[in-house]
Order: C-alpha cells, then structure tokens, then sequence
C-alpha cells in the first residue's frame, strides 16, 4: 500500500488551499483526491463575482478565484487525481478511492485533510406536502444546469429559502429570461449576505416573503403551482394565510450540511450544530493525524474564510508531521449565550503555538450586543458589536498568552443589549 | 392475436408475466405509465410478509402463505435483494398481549416460525423499541425487498422469453367479440383471447370497460412514509404494532434492503386514483403514531416523503375471479398488503385456475426463468471491481457519492431489456438519487448519461412520465 505524508480528500478551495500551504511548510509528498473532473469543486458552477475580496483584495468569479489556487498548486506541483472518488477512510487513516484509470486503490497517509465541502438539503428534509413532480430543484442543481450544462430549469420560478445560492440563483434565473415571483423565508430575517439581497432581489423588484415557507406543490407531471403560507412565531404554517403561485420551477435554497459519511464511518467525533467534525485549535479531529477543513467542516458564507481556514489546517497538519506529539490537556471553547457553535471547539494550554481565532455564528439577529468570552470566573475580554446576523460568521481571537493562562473552559456569548 | 394480455405492469402482473412466459404463449403486457412498477409496487412497506396476520379462511391468508414461501427462490434466481430481517410485533399492555395469541394460532396452523420476547428482551436487540412494549412476538423469516428490482426483473424475464411489453399505453376501452377482446389504447388497438386485468387501483376502473358490474369496487387507500438517512441506522427488525381492524398494520418502522428506515404508513381513504401526494394529517398521524410502539424517532433524518395508494375493495379480500358473464376476462382486484408477498401465489392460483382453464399449456422450451444480477459495484471486492474497471472504465467514474454509484452501473441500467427510460427509471434500477442528497449533485450528470445513452437531446430527458421535462430550454 502506497503511503504519502499528506492524502487531501476534496479539490475545492479548501483542498488547494490546505495542498498549496502544505507545500509551503516542507511537506512535499502529497496528493489530492478529487471526485470531479477538474479541480475548483463548487466555484466551479458560480460564475458570479463577489469572490477574493479577503483574500485576493478584488472581486473575482468562482472560477477566476478557483483558478488562482489551481495555478498555485500547479506551480508548487501538487499532484491531484481527478474523477476520483473517496470511498472509505478508516481511523487507521487508510483511504480507499476509485477512478477509472487506476480502479479501487488503497493508500495510506501520515495526515488526513478532510476538505470534502457539503451537500443541499433537499425536499424531504423539510417536507413540503403534495405531489413530487419535475420542476422542484435544489438552487445548487438548477446553478450547475445553468452554469456548467447551459440549460434554464423553467420559465416561471418561485424560491424557498434565502440563502445566499438562491439569491444569486434569482438573479441568474431573471438575467436569462425567466421570471422569478418571489423568495420566502420561514425565519423573520434573511439568511443571505446584505449585499446578495440588494443586488438580486431589491435590484430586481423580485419580493422577499419573510416569515412565510412553501407549504404544498401541485403537478402530476411537472410542477404546476405551489401554495405559500405565512408562519408563526414557532415557524408553523399559520391557516388562512395561503397564497398561490403558477409556476413551473421551484427552487430550494434551504441549507447545507458538511458532508460527513467518510468522517462518520472513520468514527470521527461530530458536533451535532455544525454536523462537521469536533477539531482543535490545529483543527485535527477527534481522531489522531486527521483534519478538516472547509465546508466539510461547517458552513463558511464567504470562500476566503475557506481558503483560510483549509491553510490553518494545513499548518496544523504539518505541525503535526513534525513530532506528532501529544500536546497535553485541553481546555473546551464552548458556545453560551445566543451563540450557536463555536470552531475550533478546544485548545491545549500546554502546547500554544500562537494566537487562536475562533468562527462562530448568532442564534439571532442583534442590532447591539456584547461579545463575552469568560472562562469559568473569570472574563478574559468583552467587545461590542453591532448589527449580528446568523448569516454572518463572527470572529474572536483568543491570545497565546490567554491560552497558557487558561484554568478552565470558556465560554463564548453574545448578550444582547436592548437600549 | 395475443393468447393474453395483462394489464399493469406492478408486481402481480410481472409476476404472473415471468410465470406464463414458461409456456408457449402469445402474450403482451401493457401499462401507462412510463416505467415498469411506477405506482404501487413503487411505494409501499417493501415487506415480505410470512402471512400469520390474514384471517383465516381468506384468500389472503391462502395466497401470502403460498406466495411467501416462495419468494427466496424467486429474489435468487432473478438476481435481487432478498434480506430477511425478522419482524418484531411489538404489544402495549395485557389486552395487545391477548391478541398476539391469535396471530400465534394463525402462525401455528400455517407452519410460521415464530417466538415470544419480553418486551426487556426485544429491547436488548431494538435500542429504540418504546418502553412501553409489554411483549414482542418475532417473526424471524419476514423478509424485505426492493418491490420495484423484482418486478422489473420479473418483466425481464418475461420479454427475455418472447413477451411483448408496452408502456405509456393507457387502457381506454375493451370491445369484446366471439374470438376475444379488442384492448384500445390512445395508440393502439390490441386483439387478445384472453385479458389479466392486475391495474392496481384502477382495476375496477377497467373492470368496468366490459362488465357492469365488475362485483367489487375499490377506494384508494393512500400510506405516507419517510425515508431515514442510512446514517440513521435506526432499526434492526420490522417494528409493527399490534394491528388493527380499521387501520391495518399501523404504524411500522421498516429497514430497507439498503439500510435506510421507512417510517410509515397512514391510512386514509382518498377520492382520486392518482392522488399520491403527501398531506400534513397523513404525515402527522405517521409522527404520532410511531411513537405507540418506538421512542427517539429520528424524522430530523428524514431525506424524503413519499405516499402511495393500495387498491383497497369493499370485499376485504383479494378478489382473484373471472369476471361474471365475460369468459376470459379475469380480475386479479383488490390485491393490496401483503399483496407484494403473495404475488407469487396470485400467478399460480391466476394460471391454475383460469388459464388452464383456456389454453392447454405446453412448456415454452427456450424458456429461461433466471435473470443475471446486474453489477453493483460496491458490494464486489477490491479484485472484481478492478477487474471490471479494466474492462470498462465507467465502472471507476462514480456518479453518485452517497450511494457510490459508477457511471458503468447507470449505463448497464438504461441498456438492459426493460431498461431505464427516466431519471426515476434509473434511481429505481441503480439508486442514484436514493440517498442523502436525493440527487442534488448526481442528477444533472444522471440526465446526461441518459441522453448519451438514448441519443436524445438533454431537454427531452424526463423525471418520471413522458410529461415530465426536467429541463425548459437550452441557453443560448
């Protein structure tokens, strides 16, 4: 069985990321597994700008910001297998894989990158009642009809969810020609960027129904019609409040969720909030040598906070190559108060290696707040924030020197401050 | 002139298909639909019931008995899934206990293996299995399969022996004269001497087309289920209550030949014969009542919805006849649960009563009655499936990452005798799309394939029905 240092599952902009970092810290035998037939994963199909602002300090498209990390994985030569498809991990960190030139292979790695990126959640997760004809498309779908195949899903279009995918997919949809009569939201705020329900909505004169949710699809055959509800305070459809809308294409912009077979059956620690895998602050998971990074691990809204987080990753990894050392006790990094997760989910006070930044998001929309962290007693740092919303992942750093201090766990809250 | 034609393609007209087909016949089989088992051998409970739960002295009891016994042979020699899982009858209190004596003395008059567990004991085995269960009667032998791969290799067979299969063909009227029938479609006119009417929950519907008084009548009875994530992992054995007189079998939770959980069905009364739309009092009633008999239900898991309609009658029973007044022409009406387990035993009682009655039968001697299994690439060792990636490198392209499934798979599928002609066609046959992503990322490669393979442009691949275009136009 073939070994290498570093085995990247996922070539999507977490994966080049966490290749192109590797790389850059000495770690020279490496490969990336990649399902599709080109590198770039889901940018691929969002052809949109709004990409690299972070990162590049420009506007780019998906695939112009997908290229940039192609190009610089092709010039630190990372090899890369395409239509190849990961099959099974095991705790043991064996990869099995298939692709049509070299069939079912078996390969082992000193480190693990899980960079696998998420799925959609579909119709039945949320059931919408009715019939199940042709026409009900999760927003991803119809993009990658759009964008990679070049065909338009249907002609008169109706969107659940505003999630950033089924913003632009509005957008997109009424650019080539078909009418979008409307975005409902079942929470009481959007769940899109600012920026993404100006430009592809309000721009548009297309409505945005908050508090309402798709109840019910009519059509035998191809999608005919669907009935709207507004929701109460429970996100129960409230009765005699439907509406009907003649349409032919639904769209479903209703969440991701890291895709977490291969972490599931490896026996990798899950967090139930994020459904990605539990990481340090090297972001290695529950299970000695294996990372991740991405989407795989929780939902970014912005891709350079992936290319980010993928190469703090990678660092982690590479630290880990170098003495695979026990880094001692571990102090938790707990969600409190109106937050809902918190990435990474501890860190060891023995073993710092430098400041550490945490990702989290709200539970609700705040227009003022207190950023808390506290840890047991004592409050190591309060901030004040302005205008949180769900949608936006906030940030918090906690010092090298915090983190040898630390005596017990923390706990990071938003209070809310009604004034 | 057709010797027979059978009407409905579901799994007691493909079962009775394969088994004529041993002889030397003439036959054709028609349906409307765009597939073969579309509507509801596609959705129901997907259990091979052994029979202890039909009355004695029914024709249901007689023929899921018979059936029953004979399925193992039947999943193996056409190449499908046969997992027997074991049934759990799980009872509440004293009174649910008396009542499991009586489907022990069905078991015992009709030779079903069977055992009683405290409800401590099936707790061990089912983690899930509410604390309320006083008393599990198991039935180790029940068996599930995937209803449509059976009849779909059933019809295999049938064509693979000479049938003729039609589909998209809707019955619309039958004339019948001295010589036989005259079967009107919207395309075609069909001469027959003999007519098998199996059309599910439209039997009576064509009983009607030569007879006034076709002697039963049938209101749909629709069963709403979710389907659970293999992730789940949620149950074992087939969990049922104790049943019912008004509302069936109950609420069962049922794990699938691939490892997903159905929870499911309801039961109610519906007016239309194509209503198999999912309601919020069908799916509630699932909600609730699956809590009688299991605690932490998972429905957060849930990854799809799905209702299906069983032809129900006001004989509560099969009703396998020939219609009175009209020879020739017979009824196989009213075959709802466990009318998937007792398909086998409809087609024999089917041929041994009424159609040697007709035709004396001579064995068709090119007969062949098994089908190969088709390749599934994830249950073969790391040896055949690279020897089967050399051959043909499709089989290395997966197409679909939840259930892993390869691009060669999907195109051996569309291929075949009876082969996929639809996305759904293709999900039944090789299951992209079945699992937790329900197609989001597999079916625009899916409906690639398909066009590929049936030389079609992309906007004329359908979901389902002839109708049902998944793709408006192409973009400039």
């Amino acid at each position: 069985m073939k070994n290498y240092q570093a085995i990247i599952i996922g070539g999507g902009s977490a994966g080049l990321s966490a290749a192109v970092t590797l790389k850059k810290n000495g770690i020279e035998d490496i490969v990336v597994l990649e399902k599709d037939c080109e590198p770039g994963g889901i940018l691929e199909q969002c052809i949109h700008n709004g990409f690299g602002l972070q990162t590049f300090k420009e506007q780019l498209s998906g695939p112009a910001y997908a290229e940039r990390y192609v190009k610089m994985a092709e010039e630190a030569d990372v090899l890369i297998k395409l239509n190849t498809m990961v099959t099974k991990l095991t705790a043991d960190r064996v990869v099995e894989y298939v692709n049509p030139e070299e069939g079912a292979v078996r390969i082992s790695g000193d480190v693990i990158i899980l960079a696998v990126g998420c799925y959609e959640r579909a119709r039945g997760a949320i059931n919408i009642l009715g019939s199940r004809p042709a026409g009900v498309y999760t927003a991803g779908q119809a993009q990658r009809y759009l964008n990679i195949e070049g065909y338009l899903v249907g002609k008169r279009v109706f969107i659940l969810g505003s999630g950033d995918i089924g913003l632009i997919m509005a957008r997109r949809m009424t650019l080539e020609g078909a009418k979008v009569l409307g975005v409902a939201e079942i929470m009481p705020y959007s769940n899109g960027l600012p920026r993404n329900i100006k430009q592809c909505l309000e721009d548009f004169d297309i409505p945005l129904y908050l508090s309402h949710t798709v109840t019910r699809t009519f059509g035998r055959d191809r999608l005919e019609k669907i009935e709207l509800c507004e929701v109460d305070k429970d996100r129960k459809p409230i009765p005699g409040t439907e509406q009907y809308f003649d349409v032919d294409t639904l769209l479903l912009s209703i969440g991701l969720i890291p895709e977490n077979h291969l972490a599931d059956e490896a026996g990798i620690v899950m967090n139930g909030v994020t459904r990605g895998p539990v990481v340090d602050d090297s972001y290695m998971t529950s299970v000695p040598g294996i990372f991740a990074c991405g989407n795989g691990l929780h939902v970014h809204d912005l891709v350079d906070f992936v290319s980010l987080q993928a190469a703090r990753a990678a660092e982690g990894a590479a630290g880990y190559l170098k003495d695979k050392k026990d880094r001692g006790y571990i102090q938790h990094v707990n969600p409190g108060e109106n937050v809902s997760y918190t990435v990474p989910a501890c860190v060891h006070p023995a073993d710092v290696r430098g400041n550490v930044e945490f990702f989290f998001r709200v539970r609700k929309p705040m227009d003022e707040a207190v950023l808390e962290i506290r840890s047991g007693d004592t409050v190591i740092r309060t901030l004040k924030k302005k205008k949180l919303m769900p949608s936006e992942m906030e940030r918090a750093i906690l010092t090298a020197k915090e983190i040898a201090a630390l005596k017990d766990d923390v706990t990071i809250s938003v209070k809310e401050v009604i004034s | 002139m057709y010797d027979i034609i059978i009407i409905g393609a579901g799994i007691t007209g493909t079962m009775l298909a394969r088994d004529l087909s041993a002889y030397k016949l003439k036959i054709a089989m028609i349906d409307k639909e765009n597939d073969i088992a579309n509507e509801t051998t596609m959705a129901n409970s997907a259990i091979v019931h052994t029979g202890y739960d039909p009355a004695e002295g029914t024709l249901k009891a007689k023929l899921n008995v018979a059936g029953a016994k004979k399925y193992e042979k039947i999943c193996h020699d056409l190449g499908c899934k046969y997992k027997v899982v074991g049934a759990y009858i799980a009872a509440c209190g004293e009174e649910e206990e008396e009542h499991l004596k009586t489907l022990e003395q069905n078991a015992i008059a009709r030779g079903i293996p069977y055992e009683f567990l405290s409800g401590k004991e099936a707790r061990r085995e089912e983690e899930h299995l509410g604390d309320d269960v006083t008393m599990v009667l198991s039935f180790p032998t029940t068996a599930v399969i995937y209803p449509w791969e059976v009849a779909i290799a059933c019809a295999e067979v049938a064509v693979n022996n000479g049938m003729d299969l039609f589909l998209n063909e809707e019955c619309t009227a039958i004339d019948k004269d001295d010589e036989g029938f005259t079967v009107h479609t919207g395309n075609h006119d069909f001469r027959t001497k003999m007519i098998i009417n199996a059309a599910g929950v439209h039997t009576e519907k064509v009983a009607r087309m030569v007879s006034d008084d076709p002697g039963f009548h049938i209101t749909p009875r629709r069963g709403e289920y979710y389907v659970l994530d293999q992730d789940a992992k949620y149950v074992k054995h087939i969990i049922f209550p104790v049943p019912s007189k008004t509302k069936g079998k109950g609420v069962l939770a049922v794990p699938t030949v691939y490892g997903n959980t159905l929870i499911g069905p309801n039961s109610d009364f519906v007016d239309d014969l194509d209503d198999n739309s999912t309601s919020e009092e069908g799916l509630d009633y699932v909600r609730k009542n699956i809590r009688k008999t299991m605690k932490d239900v998972p429905l957060y898991r849930s990854i799809r919805t799905f209702a299906g309609l069983r032809p129900t009658s006001d004989r509560h029973d099969f009703v396998v006849e020939e219609a009175k007044d009209v020879p020739g022409f017979v009824n196989a009406a009213s075959i709802e649960s466990p009318g998937l387990a007792s398909a086998p035993g409809v087609s024999e009682y089917i041929i041994e009563n009424f159609v040697k009655k007709h035709f004396d039968l001579q064995d068709n001697p090119d007969a062949v009655m098994e089908r190969e299994a088709p390749v599934i690439l994830s249950e073969l060792s790391e040896e055949e499936r690279n020897e089967l990636i050399r051959k043909n490198p499709l089989y290395g392209k997966i197409i679909c990452r939840c259930e892993q499934v390869s691009e060669g798979e999907i195109v051996d599928c569309i291929r075949s005798v009876c082969g996929a002609r639809s996305v759904k066609g293709v999900k039944k046959r090789v299951r992209p799309g079945m699992g937790r992503c329900q197609g989001g990322f597999c079916e625009p490669l899916v409906l690639n394939i398909l066009a590929r393979e049936l030389n079609t442009a992309p906007t004329d691949v359908v979901l389902d029905s002839l109708r049902s275009l998944i793709l408006e136009s192409e973009n400039r």
